[in-house]
């Protein structure tokens, strides 16, 4: 096991670098002079000369890299331009709110996911198969911004039943566990969560029709086997390939959060990075997509070592 | 190695590909959306002649008309201008700005993709790590940071959309380079002094080029979804010159007022979404690819 962490370790450094310098790069594809971006259009020349070499604009560019990266990994991620607060302060709050739609949607996805799955597979080729395989057809067909939209629609314009904007009743404030903050949680994360359940159950069923395709599972019925205990053997080979899908499907969430936390006005990390856009603040899109885009490569690396833990097989290929 | 193995496995033909066709006509469900994706491409080639009103038109007195208003048979949006007209034409724009950078990312991709599979060794390693830190990122938030750095506009929202769909199409023609070239004939061919470019076109390009466009043809329903997100957040195409994400995005203001007739931009890009997801499926199907 740990050689295989070592392994995987090995593979995953390289990419995370990669990752880093893509996001230091998107600063520099942005047309115009990124100084003109962080100074008012009125700055005197020597103030953009100062701005130049306090930003380290003036050294070549593989060198501002490095001294990026060097303030990066101790925190310093620059100043947002609009609000003039530290871009990791703007993270640190987002961060916590984006975590709480993740774990609540999350939830959701897996559970609703690998039981439609599991329920589909059993019943392979019957009317509940054939319901479920087209729920979730239309399930990874879904535009989760309109998921969005169509939820506010029902259950907040035609019955208001539910908050259809922010976090909580004060939305400065961060999520707290009351049934004030909870109701503005359940849009959100319902939202959040379709997609990628309709994509684990699509591999829930395919993998459950594969592990009782084999002939183990024949051998354990014709010994005599109860069904219960086969269940558990059939969920045993089914479930490393779906808890991959399941992590590449929750880093996606986190991509499609952009969209619905902008819908919700959901203070999180894809909030952030939309309002960041808008206002072409790019210290803090660049610091929101380099916490997302390392917790994506780190959550990859969870669920590689996960799926080789479920699956012995895994590790010796 | 018997002395046998040098007869060339038939290569795909034009008999193949009617095989496909027939048992793609047996499945009624893909064809009822191939028929769906039919209809939708031509009216937006032709929506010119098709749209029953300019969709330009505004009208103080239909703003956010009823759906089966007179004239404004699908509503009005926030402007007054015919719904009907306006998703006819964005859907030219929708569809232009989700399936050319498919198409170029095919272009790239299978291009980095086969060479990596055909050469191996460095070269593969080279190529293949660099996909895989685009592959790092989740493929809406890579399209939406990217779009934003360069900022708002059509081409710049293609631009980023053909970047994230790079990779993922260079993984799978690599993979089944990968796989094809380690096949007795093409070892066969090399080993009887076949010059590499007959069999590149012979024996790989004919066996990777129909499962990598079945998997370009599944991301265009990803990239119809992306695209119109860009839209949405307003980074993809800008007024008045409309796609479905940006019309959805303009009436969520009318959220209050027209409910039914703010969510139909969203339905038409998930319609185009599912029919392009069934029919590439079926067309799998129809290949019996596993997968």
């Amino acid at each position: 096991m740990l050689r295989y962490l070592l392994r995987r370790l090995a593979y995953v450094a390289p990419i995370a670098v990669g990752v880093t310098l893509i996001v230091f790069l998107l600063v520099h594809i942005a047309p115009g002079d990124p100084i003109s971006a962080i100074l008012p259009d009125d700055a005197s020349a020597e103030m953009v000369a100062e701005a130049r070499r306090e930003y380290g604009l003036d050294k070549p560019l593989p060198v501002q890299y490095g001294i990026w990266l060097w303030r990066a990994a101790q925190g310093e991620l620059g100043t947002s331009i609009r609000s003039g607060r530290t871009v990791a302060s703007e993270l640190s709050m987002a961060v916590g709110n984006t975590f709480i739609l993740a774990v609540a949607s999350g939830l959701l996805a897996c559970v609703f996911g690998v039981a439609l799955g599991l329920v589909a597979g059993l019943a392979r080729d019957r009317i509940a198969d054939h319901v479920t395989s087209l729920v979730t057809l239309a399930g990874v067909s879904l535009p989760h911004y309109w998921v969005a939209i169509l939820l506010v629609i029902v259950f907040a314009v035609e019955n208001p039943w539910l908050p259809p904007l922010g976090i909580g009743p004060d939305t400065s404030d961060g999520w707290r566990p009351d049934w004030a903050h909870l109701q503005h949680l359940i849009l959100p994360a319902i939202a959040t969560a379709l997609i990628p359940m309709a994509v684990i159950a699509r591999t829930m069923r395919a993998s459950v029709i594969e592990a009782l395709d084999q002939d183990f599972v024949t051998t354990l019925h014709a010994k005599g086997l109860l069904p219960g205990r086969r269940l558990w053997h059939v969920l045993r080979n089914a479930l490393p390939t779906t808890l991959a899908v399941t992590g590449l499907q929750l880093g996606n969430m986190l991509g499609g959060s952009v969209l619905v936390e902008t819908v919700f006005a959901w203070p999180g990390t894809g909030f952030l990075l939309a309002n960041a856009i808008f206002q072409r603040d790019l210290p803090v899109l660049q610091g929101t997509m380099l916490v997302l885009s390392l917790f994506f490569v780190v959550l990859n690396l969870a669920v590689d070592l996960l799926q080789s833990w479920a699956d012995p097989r895994i590790r010796r290929a | 190695m018997s002395a046998t193995v040098a007869m060339p496995a038939k290569a795909p033909g034009t008999g193949y590909w009617r095989g496909v066709g027939r048992r793609f006509a047996r499945q009624p469900l893909a064809m009822a959306a191939a028929m769906v994706l039919l209809v939708v491409v031509l009216s937006a080639i032709g929506a010119d002649w098709i749209a029953p009103a300019d969709p330009f038109q505004t009208s103080v007195s239909r703003r956010l008309a009823a759906i089966g208003t007179p004239g404004r048979w699908l509503g009005g949006d926030e402007l007054g201008r015919d719904m009907l007209s306006r998703l006819i034409h964005g859907g030219r724009v929708s569809l232009a700005m989700a399936i050319v950078p498919v198409a170029v990312a095919l272009v790239i991709g299978g291009f980095l993709g086969v060479l990596a599979g055909y050469a191996g060794g460095a070269v593969n390693m080279a190529i293949m790590r660099v996909m895989d830190v685009f592959y790092a990122y989740p493929s809406i938030l890579l399209a939406v940071a990217i779009a934003g750095a360069l900022g708002p506009g059509m081409v710049n929202g293609m631009v980023a959309l053909t970047l994230v769909f790079v990779a993922p199409i260079a993984r799978v023609a690599e993979s089944v380079t990968t796989q094809v070239r380690a096949n007795d004939y093409v070892v066969a061919a090399r080993l009887s002094g076949a010059p590499t470019s007959m069999i590149l076109r012979r024996h790989v390009l004919n066996n990777v080029a129909g499962p990598v466009l079945v998997f370009a043809a599944s991301q265009v329903s990803v990239s119809i979804i992306a695209a119109s997100g860009l839209s949405f957040l307003g980074l993809g195409v800008s007024p008045p010159q409309a796609d479905w994400g940006l019309m959805l995005s303009a009436l969520r203001q009318a959220l209050y007022v027209n409910p039914w007739v703010a969510a139909l931009p969203g339905a038409a890009i998930f319609l185009c979404s599912m029919a392009v997801n069934i029919v590439s499926d079926g067309i799998r199907r129809a290949m019996e690819l596993r997968r």
